[in-house]
């Protein structure tokens, strides 16, 4: 290996794209020989990770960002894949030159999580164990065992410590793993959107969304895939009921209100409402870019996440021998993730003296707030981020 | 940055190097820098408005977005060393509770106000018979933050009822300057006060954060 950083496939030059976007972009490919023992107790011998990069990584290599994505994220965070893309990817409007995660300042890294069905080793990768896919045999991963890969992909790029990781919801979590546990990697953890863990209300819908998969007849115990069928109906239903978590009841009655599809009550129960129109159209399209595997493990490694738990409950004992300084965020239309489950985060580094700043971002969409361009957003992270920069000027 | 305001320069002569603060309201963050800087302290400043966390972030301090109307209940007992309130005790609901807080959490707390008792917002009642506009209170009754208004006698009277003891005063002009005059006449001719306090023998560890509790 010359260069750890082949130059990342962006294409700046790229005149269809906005100024401010990181143009054309390419995934890539990395390799792990080496097993990785997981929390569950099973192991990977090998596998491969996804992920993306925008901007150049300086001499030093002190400028990179890791960025971590949500429940059914991926690696495409900035950029575009092709010119006839319809949109950029999920964080576009955090990742490009000018933007907050300045792509003229920074090495973003945007990768696919292990279990995912985007590219990274997951449940339709080949078991070289029986020679086809895992399906439901793929081991349960934990947002430990994400931050291990990850860790291994920051070895293998050649970046020591991280300048900022960052991510929103699961996201969120990894960064507070990484933060907790390896904070000598990591000198800025930007949290947005998260909760120290799930409430038994989050478990609760989460559970709710695997039953749905589970009890499609064409789930076959996760073996779908060798029936040459898809869980459809199950993946659909998960999908509609996450949606609502992601949104806040004012943003749907503004999107929807009550308005009627045909002007008029059917008295039926077809499509009556344009809010189920949506929902519907949320649900079946997501079944075209998803798997039902997936969307279990990742659920579930959102619902085991309480990094408390090693420290007998206590987050403020978690955070205590952290050297990561903290940029909390969160939105106030927010009800899956609320501000109070940010507070929390904030009040327990607080507790340890840790530097963090937090923002309580005024907000109407709700739990989706971090992907959307809010200003008041935007200009926290940007200042935030100014401050990361400062740090390698000096 | 442009020279710190003399009040916070001030307050910052009260600080000592190396302490943990609390800012309550710390605005575009001058303070808690000037103390980071100046006395090598480590703390946050919890402020409210959209556009001051953001300057705070910028100005590189610890910016905590939350009302302090809502209560301090998060912060522990006596886990600062000092807790400051500039020119926003008037603003608060509850200006009793929150000083009270403040001498929970903080082994000192520093307060500063515009002073209703100095003597041009005694002629501006007495002569004209209208609600005092002036430098430090610039705004009309009807649209005013200032819900609170006290004299440094009103204060001193809230310090003595609750056991509060006054370590240092010290009143300005709306310039910040002080002279001898002021200090002898500071309820006539002191146009701001600033004021650092404890609480009294003892207190401190006997307040009860749910009996204080603002809301």
């Amino acid at each position: 290996m010359s260069s750890p950083i082949d130059p990342p496939g962006t294409d700046s030059a790229n005149a269809r794209f906005p100024e401010d976007s990181v143009g054309l972009v390419t995934p890539q490919r990395m390799v792990f020989d080496a097993p990785l023992e997981l929390e569950g107790g099973k192991r990977l011998e090998r596998y491969e990770l996804v992920y993306e990069t925008y901007g150049t990584l300086n001499h030093d290599r002190s400028n990179a960002i890791l960025v971590c994505h949500a429940l059914s994220g991926d690696h495409h965070a900035a950029g575009y894949h092709a010119p006839d893309d319809r949109k950029p990817g999920w964080w576009d409007v955090c990742i490009g030159p000018g933007k907050p995660f300045d792509t003229r300042k920074f090495f973003v890294v945007s990768l696919n999580n292990l279990g995912s069905c985007k590219g990274s080793t997951g449940p339709n990768s080949l078991n070289p164990e029986t020679g086809v896919s895992f399906g439901p045999d793929f081991p349960i991963v934990t947002v430990g065992d994400w931050v291990n890969s990850q860790r291994r992909l920051g070895e293998r790029l050649g970046i020591r410590q991280w300048a900022a990781i960052a991510g929103g919801s699961l996201g969120g979590m990894q960064v507070m793993q990484w933060a907790i546990h390896h904070s000598e990697a990591v000198r800025h953890a930007l949290i947005i959107a998260a909760t120290p863990k799930l409430s038994a209300q989050n478990i609760a819908f989460n559970e709710v969304a695997r039953q749905a998969i589970l009890s499609d007849p064409d789930f076959h115990d996760g073996r779908y895939e060798e029936r040459g069928v898809i869980p459809r109906r199950g993946l659909m239903l998960a999908r509609m009921l996450g949606h609502i978590t992601y949104l806040s009841e004012d943003a749907m009655r503004e999107r929807f209100g009550r308005e009627l599809r045909a002007g008029r009550i059917q008295y039926g129960f077809d499509v009556e409402f344009q809010v189920e129109s949506y929902l519907r159209h949320q649900g079946t399209s997501f079944v075209d870019r998803f798997d039902a595997n997936t969307y279990l493990l990742m659920t579930k490694a959102l619902d085991y996440f309480d990094p408390a738990q090693a420290f007998d409950g206590s987050l403020a004992e978690a955070f205590k021998a952290s050297r990561s300084r903290f940029l909390v965020a969160s939105f106030t239309s927010d009800w899956r993730f609320s501000s109070a489950r940010s507070r929390e985060i904030v009040n327990a580094l607080m507790e340890v003296r840790k530097p963090v700043c937090y923002a309580d971002i005024r907000s109407t969409q709700g739990h989706d707030d971090f992907l959307m361009p809010n200003p008041e957003y935007l200009a926290v992270l940007h200042a935030y981020m100014q401050r990361v920069a400062a740090e390698l000027a000096a | 940055m442009s020279p710190l305001r003399p009040d916070l320069e001030f307050i910052s002569h009260w600080v000592q190097p190396r302490t943990h603060v609390l800012d309550l309201g710390c605005g575009d963050g001058t303070l808690m820098r000037h103390l980071q800087e100046t006395r090598q302290v480590t703390g946050y400043g919890l402020e409210i408005d959209p556009g001051n966390v953001v300057k705070s972030t910028a100005a590189g301090i610890q910016v905590i977005q939350m009302d302090i109307d809502q209560g301090l209940d998060a912060f522990a007992d006596q886990s600062f060393d000092y807790v400051i309130l500039t020119q926003a005790l008037q603003v608060v609901r509850h200006p009793d509770r929150l000083l009270a807080e403040m001498l929970r959490i903080g082994r000192k707390g520093i307060v500063t106000f515009p002073n209703f008792g100095y003597w041009r917002s005694r002629m501006q009642i007495a002569w004209r018979g209208r609600m005092p506009v002036s430098e430090t209170l610039p705004d009309a009754w009807y649209d005013t933050p200032n819900i609170h208004l006290c004299t440094v006698k009103d204060f001193e009277a809230l310090c003595r009822q609750q056991g509060y003891r006054v370590l240092s005063r010290q009143v300005v002009d709306a310039a910040h300057h002080g002279n001898r005059l002021m200090s002898q006449l500071p309820n006539l001719l002191g146009e701001i006060a600033l004021y650092s306090l404890t609480a009294g023998h003892r207190r401190g560890a006997a307040l009860n954060k749910t009996q204080f509790a603002l809301e």
